[in-house]
Order: C-alpha cells, then sequence, then structure tokens
C-alpha cells in the first residue's frame, strides 16, 4: 500500500507528461489527479491504521560504495504518516483547484497545451516529496530533497515567455542549491563519523557522537554540533529561512496552485520535517538548537515586517509562510518537535486555503494581483470570501483563551509559543509574540483591503468579477474544514500529556510516581546537568495555578535514540512546562493577535488616510521595508555581479594571459616552425600523408594481432 | 571466444581498412556506403563488446579476458580487462556508433571521416586493454593522431590553431611520459604492466642540485605520468586545450573528445600511477587535491561567463574531471568508484550536451548563445531533452551525475573537509552557469526572425539521444549496474595501494635505525 502511495504520482506525471496526446488532454490529467486522490485515501488510510511500530519497506538496491549501503526504501513511522496525509491531501485538492484555475491561462496563446505539462510537473513534485518524507537514509531525501527542488524550479518558471518567471526560477534552484551544499556536508560528515547514511544507525550512535570530535576546517568541534549545523543549512534554503529566503517571494511567479501545494503547504516546510527527522541528533546539540530557535524566531519577526507592507496579494502570503517556518523552527530549536510538527500540519490546510482562495480572488479579477486594486469584493464572491475568512481566523490564532477550543493556528500557533517560553528561550518568545501581532495585522489588512471598502482599480474587471467553479470551490472547502477543525482534533496527539504525545509517536515513556507539579520538578531535578537551562520554568510553573492537571500518573519520555518517530530526551521537559506557563504567557499571543486586528481596522476602516500619512511620516522605515531590507540588492551586488566578474577575469587573464601566455612564450620557439607547418597543412598534403601513416600503423597492429594470435 | 578483446579492438580498424581500399568516389552513393559501413562496424562492435561485459567475473579483480602473444624486437601483445578498465571499453563502444549516427549530416570527405572515427575506436579501445607498457603507448600516442585530423580537417575556423594546440599540449605530456616508461623498463626489465604493479620502485629520497626530493624516483616517475595524465584530464591549469579543441571540432569530434578522450588521463591515474607509484602519490597527492577543487570552482566560474554554447560546456567538463582526480586521489573506497563512476557519467551526459549544441548548430550554424532564446516554443522535445541532461550534469540525484560527484565528494570528506567544502561549492556553480544556459538558449519568448522557422528534433536525432538518456537515468536509479562490477576491484587496488604504503614506510624506518 505504501509503495503504491509512492508510485501512483510518479505513474500519473509519466502517462499525463508523454501520454496525453494519446490519451487527450482531459484523460491524461483525469488520470493524474485519480491517481493522487487514489494516493491521498491510501495515506489516510495508513495514517489511521498506523500503530506506532516504525516499519521499513526496501524497493531497489541504490548506491553502494564500501561501507556505504543505501537502499530505495520506506521509512513508515508517525513522522511520515503524517507527512503522507498532508502532501497527498493538498496535492490532490491542488491538483483538482488547477482544472478551474489553469483553464483560461492568458499567459499562453490559443491552441496551445500546457495543462497536461503542468499536471505532470504537480505530479511529479508530489512524488519527489513522498520520496523525501518516506526516505529511511539520507541519500534517499537528498534525492527528494533535490527533486522537489527541481519541480519547483519547473512550475515557477512554468510561464516559460515571461524573463520574470524564468529569473525567479533559477533563483530559487540556486539559492536552494546553497543550503543543499550545507546539507550534502552534513551527510558526508556523519558518514565519515557513522559509516552510515542510514537513519537507524545515525540515531543509534547519537550518544556516542555528542562525545566525538570532528576535525573540520579550521578547528575542531563537537562532531554532532557541526552535522546538526549543517544539516539546517539545508533547511534553512529548503524553508526559506533568514539569509536564504531570497527566493521564496519571487517563487511567486509561478501558477496560484503551485504557489499553495510547493510554496506553502509542503516543499518549504520539508526544512521543518529534515529537523524534527533528526530530532534524535538535535537533542544532543544543544548547540545547532539554539542557533535554529534563534533564527527563526527571527526570520518569524523579519519576515512578519515585510509582511506588514506589501501590496501584492501573494507576496503577502509568501512572507507569512516565511514568517510561519520560523514558527516551526522556533518549536524545533528548544526541543519541541512536536509542536513544530503540529503547526506544519495546521499551518498546511490553511495556508494553502490562503492561497487557493487569493487564486480565487485572482480569478474573478483577471489576473491582477495588486491589492491596491481590489475592494469591496465579498458580495460579488462570496465563497471564496468565506474560506478567506476561515484561512485568515486559523492563522491569526482566532480561539477561546485558556481552552483547547479554537481554528487549528490558534492551537498550534500558541503551542509553539508556550514552548518557546518553556524552553527558555525569551528571545524566541518575544519575538514570536510580536511577531504575531503583526501576522494579525496583515492578515486582516489582505481581508479589508480585497473583501471591504471601496472598489478600486480597474472598473471593467470588477464588473466582471464573478465566482469560481465547483472544481475550485470544492478545494477550498475542504481545506476550510481543515483549518477549522485540524487543530482540535489532533491537539492532544500532538501537543497533549506526554504519555498522549509519546503513544501518538510510538516513543516509550517511563511513569514516575506524581502527586502534584512539585514531584514533576523533583523528577527534572535529578538531572542536574540540565536542569540548569530550565532552572527559571520552576518559578513561573509555581504562579501558574488552574492548569489542566497531568492527572493521577506523571509520565516522562524514556525512549533510546531512534525508538518512535521522533526522539525527546528523559529530561526534555519542555512540554510539561509549556503546559504550566503561566497565564500571561498563555493570553499574550490571543492579546497581539487582538491588537494587530484592531490596528488593521483603524488603518483601513476608521481612519483610511493612517496608512499613507504613516508611509510620509517614516519614508525611511517603510523604504526599508517595501524593499524586503534590501537583501536582493545587497546580494545581487556582493554574491552575483562578483562572481561574474571573478570568471570575466580568470578568464580573459587567468586562462587567457597567464596560463596561455606563459605556455605561448615557452613554446616561442616552436610556434613559428609549427605556423609554416600549418600553412602548408592548409593545402591538404600534411593530412593526406598522416592518413597513411595512421592507416600503416593499423595495418600493421593488425597484422602483428593475427599472426600473433596463432601462437 | 578467447580472443574477444582482439576481435573488438580490431573489427574498426578493419573497417576502416576495407573502406580505405575498396571504397572509391566522392559521389553521394559512396558517401551513404560509407556511413552505413562505419555504422554497421560499430555497432557489430558494440555487440560484440556486450560478450565482455556478460562473461566479466567482478568477483574476480585480477585481469580477464587476457590474450598475450610475442610481437617483434621483443615486445609483446597483451591484452586484457579488470573491473577498472570493462566499463571503459564499453562506453567507448557504447558512445561510437551514436556519434557516427550523429555525423549522419557530414559532406566533405565523408569516407576519410569515418575512417578516422573508425580508427580511433581501435586506438582508444586499445589503450583501455593494452597489459604491455610499449603497446599502451603506441595506442596512447597514436589516438592523437585521428582526433587531430577530426579537428584539423573538418573543424571550425580557427581548427588549425586549434588542433596544434591540442597535439602540442598532450604529445609534450607524452614525452615525459615516454622518458619514464624507459626508465621503469630499466629499472623493472619487464614492460609487463601486470608485473610493473608488483614491483617495488625505490622510493628513498634523495637530492639532486640541492633539491630534496622527497619518495625519490617514484616522486619523479609519478611526475612524469602526471604531466601526461593532467593534460589529457585536464587538470586545471593545463586545460585551456579543451575549449579551443571542442569548439573548433566538429560534434561528433566533441563528443568522442569528451565521452572518451578525456576519460585515458583518470584511467592512466588508477592503471599507472596509483598501483606502481604509491609513495610517488601520497608525496604529491595534497598538490593534485588542490588543483582538483581549483578546477572545480574555477572553470564554473570561467563557465558562467562564455559566450559560445561548446566553450561553455568544455568548462564544464573540465570542472566535472576535477570531481574525477580528486576522488581518485582520496584514495578510499568512495573516491575511486566515485570517480570511475564520474568517468563514465560523463561519458554519456557530456556526449548529450555536445550533441545538443549539435542539433541547434546544425540548424542555425552558429554556437554563440545571444543567438538563441525561445527554442522551447518550437521544439519542445528538443527542450525536454536539453532539460533532463542539463539536469543530470548539475549532479541531479536520479541522475547519473548524482553518483559520482556525490560519492567523490563523500571520498574526499575523508580525507581533507577544505578540499571537501570548496569542491562540494561547485555544486552551486554548476546550477549557476548550466541553468542560466538553458535559460538563455531554450526559455522565453521566440523572438529572433532566424529562428522562427527552426525544426525540433528529427527521428535520427531522437534515435542518438534514447540511449543516452536510458543509460543516464538507469545509472543514476540503478548505479549498482557500475559499482557492482568495479567494487572488487578498486577495493582490491586500494589495499594494494595501502599495503605499498605500509611496506615502502617500514623499508624507510628500517633503513634508518640502521
Amino acid at each position: 500500500m505504501e509503495t503504491t502511495i509512492l508510485f501512483a504520482p510518479l505513474v500519473g506525471a509519466i502517462l499525463c507528461g508523454f501520454g496525453w496526446k494519446f490519451l487527450g488532454e482531459k484523460a491524461a490529467m483525469w488520470t493524474a489527479t485519480g491517481l493522487l486522490f487514489l494516493s491521498c485515501l491510501l495515506s489516510w488510510i495508513v495514517f489511521f491504521t498506523f500503530d506506532g511500530v516504525t516499519q521499513q519497506i526496501e524497493i531497489l538496491r541504490w548506491i553502494e560504495s564500501g561501507a556505504l549501503s543505501t537502499d530505495w526504501a520506506i521509512r513508515l513511522d508517525r513522522m511520515t504518516a503524517i507527512m503522507l496525509i498532508v502532501v497527498t491531501t493538498v496535492s490532490a485538492l491542488v491538483h483538482l483547484y488547477s482544472f478551474g484555475y489553469m483553464e483560461h491561462d492568458p499567459q499562453w496563446r490559443e491552441g496551445e497545451s500546457y495543462k497536461p505539462r503542468f499536471f505532470a510537473y504537480l505530479s511529479f513534485f508530489t512524488f519527489a516529496m513522498l520520496m523525501l518524507v518516506t526516505a529511511d537514509n539520507l541519500v534517499q531525501m537528498f534525492f527528494g530533497w533535490e527533486g522537489v527542488g527541481v519541480a519547483s524550479y519547473l512550475l515557477i518558471g512554468f510561464y516559460y515567455r515571461k524573463p520574470s518567471a524564468n529569473a525567479a526560477a533559477m533563483k530559487a534552484f540556486i539559492v536552494n542549491r546553497v543550503g543543499d551544499f550545507g546539507f550534502a556536508l552534513g551527510i558526508f560528515a556523519l558518514f565519515f563519523l557513522v559509516d552510515s547514511i542510514n537513519f537507524d544507525d545515525i540515531f543509534a550512535a547519537a550518544p556516542t557522537l555528542a562525545e566525538t570530535q570532528l576535525t573540520f576546517l579550521w578547528a575542531e568541534w563537537s562532531a554532532i554540533e557541526v552535522v546538526c549545523v549543517l544539516l539546517f543549512i539545508g533547511a534553512m534554503g529548503k524553508s526559506a529561512q533568514l539569509i536564504l529566503h531570497t527566493w521564496l517571494p519571487d517563487a511567486m511567479e509561478g501558477p496560484t496552485p503551485v504557489s499553495a501545494l510547493i510554496h506553502a503547504a509542503t516543499m518549504v516546510t520539508a526544512g521543518v520535517f529534515l529537523v524534527c527527522r533528526m530530532s534524535p541528533l538535535m537533542e544532543f546539540a544543544p548547540g545547532a538548537t539554539g542557533f535554529i530557535t534563534v533564527l527563526g524566531a527571527t526570520t518569524a519577526f523579519f519576515a512578519a515586517t515585510v509582511g506588514l507592507v506589501q501590496t501584492d496579494i501573494k507576496r503577502v502570503i509568501a512572507y507569512s509562510t516565511c514568517s510561519q517556518l520560523g514558527y516551526m523552527f522556533v518549536a524545533a530549536g528548544v526541543g519541541m518537535y512536536s509542536a513544530a510538527m503540529f503547526h506544519l500540519f495546521t499551518h498546511a490546510f490553511f495556508k494553502a486555503l490562503l492561497f487557493l482562495g487569493a487564486g480565487s480572488v485572482i480569478h474573478a479579477m483577471h489576473h491582477e494581483q495588486d491589492m491596491m486594486n481590489y475592494g469591496n469584493l465579498r458580495k460579488k464572491i462570496p465563497y471564496t470570501f468565506a474560506a478567506m475568512m476561515i484561512g485568515t481566523l486559523a492563522i491569526t490564532g482566532v480561539g477561546i483563551p485558556l481552552t483547547t477550543f479554537g481554528f487549528a493556528g490558534f492551537l498550534s500557533k500558541d503551542a509553539i509559543i508556550e514552548s518557546a517560553y518553556a524552553g527558555g528561550s525569551s528571545y524566541g518568545f518575544w519575538l514570536l509574540v510580536v511577531a504575531a501581532a503583526m501576522t494579525s495585522f496583515y492578515s486582516w489588512r489582505l481581508i479589508l483591503l480585497t473583501f471591504y471598502g471601496e472598489e478600486r482599480g480597474d472598473k471593467h474587471t470588477h464588473e466582471h468579477a464573478h465566482e469560481s467553479p465547483m472544481t475550485m470551490l470544492v478545494p477550498l472547502g475542504v481545506l476550510s474544514a481543515g483549518a477549522v477543525f485540524a487543530g482540535m482534533i489532533w491537539y492532544n496527539s500532538f501537543f497533549g500529556h506526554t504519555d498522549q504525545v509519546a503513544k501518538f509517536y510510538g516513543i516509550p515513556v517511563a511513569e514516575t510516581a506524581a502527586d502534584g507539579h512539585s514531584t514533576s520538578h523533583g523528577a527534572s531535578g535529578s538531572d542536574t546537568v540540565s536542569s540548569d537551562g530550565h532552572g527559571d520554568d520552576a518559578g513561573y510553573a509555581d504562579d501558574g495555578h488552574g492548569e489542566p492537571s497531568s492527572g493521577e500518573h506523571h509520565y516522562v519520555f524514556a525512549g533510546e535514540p531512534g525508538e518512535g518517530a521522533l526522539y525527546m530526551a528523559p529530561d526534555n521537559t519542555v512540554l510539561d512546562d509549556a503546559h504550566a506557563a503561566p497565564k500571561w504567557v498563555k493570553l499574550s499571543p490571543f492579546i497581539a493577535m487582538v491588537l494587530g486586528l484592531i490596528v488593521a481596522l483603524w488603518f483601513y476602516v476608521w481612519n483610511p488616510a493612517m496608512p499613507g500619512r504613516m508611509v510620509e511620516n517614516f519614508n525611511p522605515l517603510y523604504r526599508f521595508l517595501k524593499n524586503k531590507w534590501y537583501f536582493d540588492e545587497i546580494y545581487d551586488a556582493i554574491f552575483v555581479k562578483s562572481a561574474l566578474r571573478l570568471g570575466r577575469l580568470l578568464w580573459k587573464r587567468g586562462d587567457g594571459n597567464t596560463i596561455d601566455g606563459f605556455l605561448n612564450g615557452m613554446a616561442m620557439g616552436v610556434v613559428p616552425f609549427f605556423t609554416r607547418l600549418a600553412g602548408k597543412a592548409q593545402s591538404g598534403y600534411i593530412f593526406t600523408y598522416a592518413f597513411w601513416m595512421v592507416l600503416g600503423l593499423a595495418a600493421l597492429v593488425t597484422w602483428m594481432s593475427i599472426g600473433g594470435g596463432a601462437h | 571466444m578467447d580472443n574477444i578483446l582482439s576481435i573488438v579492438t580490431f573489427v574498426p580498424a578493419i573497417a576502416a581498412l576495407i573502406l580505405a581500399v575498396f571504397l572509391r568516389g566522392e559521389d553521394v552513393a559512396a558517401q551513404r556506403n560509407a556511413k552505413w559501413g562505419a555504422l554497421f562496424a560499430t555497432t557489430v562492435t558494440f555487440l560484440v563488446s556486450i560478450g565482455i561485459y556478460t562473461g566479466f567475473d567482478p568477483a574476480n579483480t585480477g585481469f580477464q579476458f587476457v590474450e598475450e602473444a610475442e610481437w617483434f624486437m621483443g615486445l609483446k601483445y597483451k591484452m586484457g580487462v579488470d573491473g577498472i578498465s570493462v566499463l571503459f571499453v564499453l562506453l567507448t563502444t557504447f558512445i561510437m556508433p551514436l556519434t557516427i549516427l550523429a555525423s549522419w549530416n557530414v559532406e566533405v570527405r565523408v569516407k576519410e571521416y569515418m575512417i578516422a572515427f573508425l580508427l580511433l575506436e581501435t586506438l582508444m579501445l586499445g589503450v583501455f586493454m593494452a597489459l604491455d607498457l610499449i603497446l599502451f603507448y603506441l595506442f596512447f600516442e597514436a589516438g592523437l593522431i585521428p582526433m587531430f585530423l577530426i579537428i584539423g580537417i573538418w573543424g571550425g575556423k580557427e581548427r588549425i590553431y586549434a588542433s596544434f594546440k591540442f597535439f602540442l599540449y598532450t604529445f609534450l605530456g607524452s614525452v615525459l611520459m615516454l622518458v619514464a616508461m624507459v626508465a621503469m623498463y630499466v629499472d623493472a626489465g619487464t614492460s609487463d604492466i601486470e608485473a610493473l604493479m608488483s614491483h617495488q620502485f625505490a622510493s628513498q629520497s634523495f637530492s639532486v642540485l640541492g633539491v630534496h626530493i622527497v619518495g625519490g624516483m617514484q616522486t619523479l616517475m609519478f611526475l612524469a605520468f602526471f604531466a601526461s595524465f593532467a593534460v589529457k584530464m585536464p587538470m586545471w591549469p593545463v586545460h585551456t586545450w579543451l575549449p579551443d579543441a571542442h569548439v573548433q571540432a566538429p560534434t561528433a569530434g566533441s563528443v568522442v573528445l569528451a565521452a572518451i578522450l578525456l576519460k585515458m588521463g583518470g584511467y592512466g591515474f588508477l592503471r599507472f600511477s596509483l598501483p606502481m607509484f604509491p609513495v610517488g602519490a601520497e608525496v604529491l597527492t595534497p598538490l593534485v587535491l588542490w588543483m582538483s577543487a581549483i578546477a572545480i570552482v574555477y572553470t564554473s566560474l570561467v563557465a558562467m561567463v562564455q559566450e559560445d554554447m561548446k566553450k561553455l560546456i568544455a568548462y564544464s567538463s573540465v570542472a566535472h574531471m576535477g570531481f574525477v582526480t580528486m576522488g581518485i586521489f582520496a584514495a578510499n573506497q568512495q573516491g575511486v568508484d566515485g570517480a570511475i563512476f564520474q568517468m563514465i557519467s560523463h561519458g554519456f551526459i557530456s556526449a548529450a550536451l555536445f550533441l545538443c549544441v549539435g542539433v541547434i548548430y546544425d540548424r542555425m550554424h552558429t554556437r554563440d548563445i545571444d543567438a538563441y532564446g525561445g527554442l522551447v516554443n518550437r521544439m519542445p522535445a528538443y527542450a525536454m531533452v536539453f532539460m533532463l541532461f542539463t539536469m543530470a550534469n548539475v549532479g541531479l540525484p536520479g541522475t547519473s551525475g548524482f553518483v559520482g560527484e556525490f560519492l567523490t565528494l563523500m571520498g574526499i570528506f575523508q580525507v581533507n573537509t577544505w578540499v571537501a567544502a570548496v569542491a562540494t561549492s561547485g555544486v552551486i556553480f554548476s546550477a549557476g552557469y548550466a541553468l542560466w544556459l538553458y535559460r538563455r538558449v531554450v526559455f522565453g519568448d521566440l523572438i529572433k526572425e532566424s529562428l522562427k522557422s527552426i525544426t525540433d528534433m528529427s527521428s535520427r536525432e531522437r534515435a542518438v539521444f534514447t540511449p543516452l538518456i536510458v543509460m543516464t537515468v538507469l545509472l543514476g536509479v540503478y548505479p549498482s549496474l557500475v559499482t557492482d562490477i568495479i567494487g572488487p576491484s578498486t577495493a582490491a587496488l586500494i589495499s594494494n595501494y595501502d599495503t605499498a604504503l605500509a611496506a615502502a614506510e617500514a623499508a624507510i624506518q628500517v633503513a634508518e635505525t640502521h
């Protein structure tokens, strides 16, 4: 069954991409879509029937060399199961959606067949992504990793006539390659240290690695820190974290369904998946995870600030994605991998929903993407409006504080913020809270600019604005359901009590005698080494009463690295600490959300002149944000231009003057002779001579071998 | 078939002889006969060579299918293959029919053209099979002549300059190798490669004119062979002949040059440098590694600014060969396996890339990148093929390009992390130049008037590409086809290398204590 899930999209891609001429356009597209729905159905079956025991399914041998032995294989555990449903569900819905969205694409001329190609790429992407999430070794993961990169490259550049699309596609691929550079080095280092790159072997070796030193480049480091940082560099590229984030906003050049599938719900979360998958290593690398936390929080903040001022509807959502990924990394960084996966899971629903909703708006508005030309659309496209509304309620985190009743984003985002606090990262906590306020602001700004207020821009476009067809509305409906309920249904599995979470992931637990919260701290206090970092926790745990008590029993994680889908060290008490966080911590994201909403209302409803005034008064800041902190300009000047300049220098000076010049100089005496010879050669004599010479030689050798063979 | 190696080697030469003797005239019929004759001969050679593959026993790390005979003046004719060379033989026989098929449009001196290629095939096969020093040298050097002629006669405008540059560079390198070969013969008293591989050449350090030479004779001999193989590879900084040669060579010439001739350098390192001069190799390994790492970055940067498609691909070839030398001199299983894999894979990928240039060169008669743009609009099949090989060229997992690059890097990481880091950055640069080339040639709107009537690939062109596509993907998904064959032989090579080094070290220690 797992094999079918994995290969159905590949078969679909091949049939659709190469077979559409024989099948017909429509049939080819339905074949690809049908196979994806099959994949999706099977994935849900796997998800619900999965019993928590990790399975390995081997398919074919792959790279083997000496100690290195890798297979094409499926590793089925809870992490895989979660990703399977995320990937196949969103992908199947996006396939369906694309029937409507790609129907009349103004980028193409009459009679051009672009749709089968689009569907083939989508299916191919899904296959690569499934390869990534089902991998049981790092090389296969790298295959999926680069495979989704190619699919992303092809889809961003889908409108190949547009120079901007081509540029964006290249940028995405190359920036990702910078991340892959780190990822690859991480794999090499792991192989060097462990002599294997299969997950089981790596995980089992994690405790040893923590005590190993590795000489890497100029110094000797803790082996596990080096490996984790290198792998995280890969994650930074794929998940568009700060420094390597510049490709994601440009990737919006691709058709909107692509943005929903690849650049929101699935591919960009691969980095988070990698970090969580590597949790047995990460748990032993406090330096690397500290770095992950800081970078994730900074990205969440940075992207939110840029999102405040963008006017392209897709770019707002793109920066929002970038920011939300930062949240997930913070959770992983503080050791709460389950919360990261939770947010990854819910985010897939509501972000795909927002993108597809935006696509529906764009479709209605004849491919106009500037929000400044929208306005008052709620009556013209009511279903899209409802869907976008649900998406916004989910992303901004609306729910009833201090309960587990709310939209998906409310539960998962708050889980992360509480974890950040409990994990002892006040930097992460505060930045995330501020980012939550900004998230709320730009999300509501999007809604207000698009669906409320006056009609702006081209009148004709507004008059012809129309609701999208059913193929587009059905996916919106399904995703809306996910955005509403996904958080509430799976809250306990992802972020419940230790034993619930452990059961979900198949992690063994140990029971400790528990008669209240003081004992639980006593338990963690026995690990004196690690409890230093959590020293403050005890303080606020005492302040926070009214917490849902963990019941009569108290559990701690007790797995060995590699047991279960995630590894959380026995001294990792972030989950308990997060539940025990003080009330003001738990309320803070909600307050931030309300603040953001109020400011948005103030700016765009109560006092619409406000944004203009702000731009005037804070012009340098506005320009700084509008230009995305000038990352692109800086990179272009430092890397792109200087690489080209250096290339030219090496070519003309290096190859031309120095090497050729030197060797020609050496051959000064020889050259005139050959020039004369060359003169003669052109007349043809030399070549005829040479011919017979070669022929003679060949004849001689032939004769010798035949004659010699007789002995 | 006891002498299958000789049969495979000399079928093309015999075909060349037949063409030379019996084919007369320059008319269309004669041209057609020459083409079909050459295609037939190379195809037969390939089919026969499959027997070598099926009959080959990977577990046996010695030479197989060995043929030995007395030649003249006490020289020996000895041929054989082991796990290291057998795949190069197959690569050669596989590529040659495709190059003939790709040359269907040649109109000038067709007969001579086909003869040159057939002879070239014999000589290249000889290089990979020869087990006698003199025989090897003969094949190695004689191979220059047909290639020299192919560039010089059927090449582009500046073919004379390019062909002489090619000839001089490679020839001067080989002269030093000949000197070393004579020295080896004098020292060991045999020219048998198998015997030489187990002969220990002196490795005591000594001083000449105040220069202290670590590793003694071995280092000097290593350097002499290195001169020849490094030029052939080509390694930075003796690579500048390659872009010129490629640019001027006809398409099929470029294909053979990139796919097979360059591999002789790498093969030479594995056959001679590592097994015969282990101490010399060890002494100079840091130099070679850094030359490789510099080559990867340097030539990738240069490739980025090229305006001529062929030059760009030529520079990319140099970068890819950098991975090969790096892997070989990592001298561990992953490194050497990766190097051989990379050479085989590069044989398919570079051949395909030069053929891709050939397809549009045949139509537009220019290799200027600026002359193209938007080809995807009229040539979708071409765009797809070119995309596949562009991705293979940047080492995308799932294509054969990945496996070699990955293994060599994995190998080098165990030896030197600095070199590994510098070389790994090549994956970024390769994406840069390859995708940019593709974007400028294939993507975009088709605006240029001259391209408005360009046609997609013909069925002959598709037939040329199909085997290359199959091999590139097949080896990417199931590399065991290669690694199973080479694995035991490389393992033996490395263990011999390590043993020889240990023995030499022990000998020196003994000498010092006395």
